[in-house]
């Protein structure tokens, strides 16, 4: 469904992405693994189009992303950002709706509401939530609100950058189990970033692990653990030594 | 010596090349003037935002301005006996050259900045690319909205700040300086001419537009971190204040010249 064949990227002399190949497959959780600034969510940017690479093929249901119509592209995605990236001028319910409410698919206001509602619904959050504004929430909050809008549209393919970054455990276990519903409810496709190794158990089917601008190693998240690939083991390990040079 | 004319040969390259970037971004907004979907209700807000709120400040610097002025020529005129034509230079100082740029570094500093931080932090946190995963293009949404509600909104801020500014010259001429109302507004209404009042609303027009570009030219290519932010909106804020004198000069010349 969505394919990656040696893609380039470099920021000035930071050469981020040095040849990734990925695949993901319809239906299938993807994980990607990877430390601070290994340029996972820049992965995530070059399939979405907001960052063009340098070099390289990116296919999603076998058409070239640079081809063909850009709103029917993105119709099909949801994306929750890392920062979660809610437009902090508009009230919740209008955030969830945003797709609903201009452009193509375009709905009566109640309408759009009363699904913003809904899917408020879905991630946890009571309909008193609706006409807050994004800055009068909690950190773990504004993350189901992304989660919401993610998902409002009912995409085909949705990304999740980081979502539990940053939350207390109870809150992160909260999330995780609400992607894996919610993932097996609308039968999407989920490409997922993160470091948390629960979170990583949690939902992944397949997980890759990107170090030095390439995937480093890919397979079933069963396998993970018996990979014998020292990069891997240090990673879920958690442990300073090892190949992966730390900063001390 | 060599190497103090390379950076000035350097710095003056590095101007010329973000006006042209300016010019390009100018004519990718206008593209989207003739392209839906449209934002008639953010077009709505920044009406509200760049005109509506921008009228007190606006009043106050013209007021204070036109004051001032009245009480310079009339003691700098009497130094040849001309005490009597204040109230046609305040007329003429304040349409022709006064209100626009006052108002037009005013909107620079209120406008200008507002729009390149909100711009520049929606980039920093990803709001940017929020909006173009949901299918909404920025340049109509954010950019298009903000020029035209700046083009529009800020030729009548200058109408305003001319008539309030001649209202200070006159208040300062009646009460402090013993003209008598009928003579001061007399005096003014016969010497000013359509001309003065086109070429105060033209400035304003063009004054407005590049105050909202350079904001949303510079909050577009905000650097990430909150030094980001704030970098371009200083950016914002000088190029939009040193546009706007130099569209004045231009104006001038083209309007009156001859
Ligand atoms: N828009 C950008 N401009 C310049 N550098 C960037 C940009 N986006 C990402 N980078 C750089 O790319 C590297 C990877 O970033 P990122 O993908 O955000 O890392 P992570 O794996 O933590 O998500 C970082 O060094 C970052 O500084
Ligand atoms: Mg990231």
């Amino acid at each position: 469904m969505i394919r990656l064949c040696d893609v380039h990227k470099s920021f000035g002399g930071n050469h981020v992405l040095r040849g990734v190949d990925l695949g993901v497959e319809r239906g299938q959780s993807m994980v990607i693994i990877g430390g601070s600034g290994t340029g996972k969510s820049v992965v995530l940017k070059c399939i979405l189009g907001l960052i063009r690479p340098d070099a390289g093929r990116i296919e999603v249901d076998g058409r070239d992303v640079t081809q063909g119509d850009r709103d029917d592209f993105l119709a099909k995605f949801g994306m929750l950002f890392q920062g979660a990236a809610l437009f902090d001028s508009l009230p919740v319910w209008q955030n969830v709706a945003f797709r609903l409410l201009r452009g193509r698919g375009k709905r009566p206001r109640a309408e759009a509401r009363e699904i913003a509602v809904e899917k408020l619904r879905r991630v946890g959050l009571g309909p008193e939530v609706a006409d807050l504004l994004p800055a009068e929430l909690s950190g773990g909050m504004q993350k189901r609100v992304g989660l919401a809008r993610a998902i409002a549209a009912d995409p085909a393919i949705i990304f999740f950058d980081e979502p539990t970054t940053g939350l207390d455990p109870i809150m992160a276990g909260v999330i995780n189990e609400l992607i894996r519903e919610i993932v097996a409810e609308m039968g999407a496709t989920t490409v997922t970033i993160t470091h948390d190794m629960t979170s990583v158990r949690a939902i992944a089917d397949r997980v890759a692990m990107l170090h030095r601008g390439k995937i480093r190693w890919t397979g079933p998240v069963e396998e993970m653990d018996a990979a014998r690939d020292p990069y891997v083991d240090q990673f879920i390990s958690g442990r300073a030594e090892g190949p992966i040079e730390t900063l001390r | 010596m060599i190497a103090a004319l390379a950076r000035i040969g350097r710095l003056a390259l590095a101007a010329l090349a973000a006006l042209g970037r300016i010019a390009l971004f100018t004519v990718q907004t206008f593209s989207h003037l003739v392209r839906p979907p449209f934002y008639p209700r953010e077009f709505g807000q920044a009406v509200m935002s760049v005109g509506w709120q921008s009228l007190p400040v606006v009043a106050l610097t013209a007021v204070f301005t036109g004051g001032a002025l009245a009480l310079q020529i009339y003691s700098g005129g009497a130094r040849f006996s001309a005490e009597a034509v204040v109230p046609q230079i305040v007329a003429i100082g304040m349409v022709r050259e006064l209100g626009p740029v006052l108002v037009g570094l005013m909107v620079a500093a209120r406008v200008t900045s507002s729009i390149a931080a909100e711009i520049a932090t929606m980039k920093v946190t990803e709001q940017i690319d929020a909006l173009v995963t949901l299918s909404t293009d920025p340049m109509k949404y954010l950019t298009l909205p903000r020029v035209l509600a700046a083009g529009l909104t800020v030729p009548v801020l200058v109408a305003v700040g001319d008539i309030i500014g001649i209202f200070g010259g006159y208040m300062v001429g009646v009460y402090r300086l013993g003209f008598t109302p009928v003579t001061y507004l007399q005096n003014t209404v016969d010497f000013l001419e359509p001309l003065d009042i086109i070429s105060s609303l033209v400035k304003g027009g063009a004054f407005g537009l590049l105050a909202a570009l350079a904001g949303c030219y510079f909050g577009m290519r905000s650097s990430r971190g909150a030094q980001g932010v704030g970098r371009a909106t200083k950016g914002a804020v000088v190029a939009a204040s040193v546009l706007i004198l130099a569209a004045n000069f231009v104006l001038t010349e083209v309007f009156f010249s001859a």
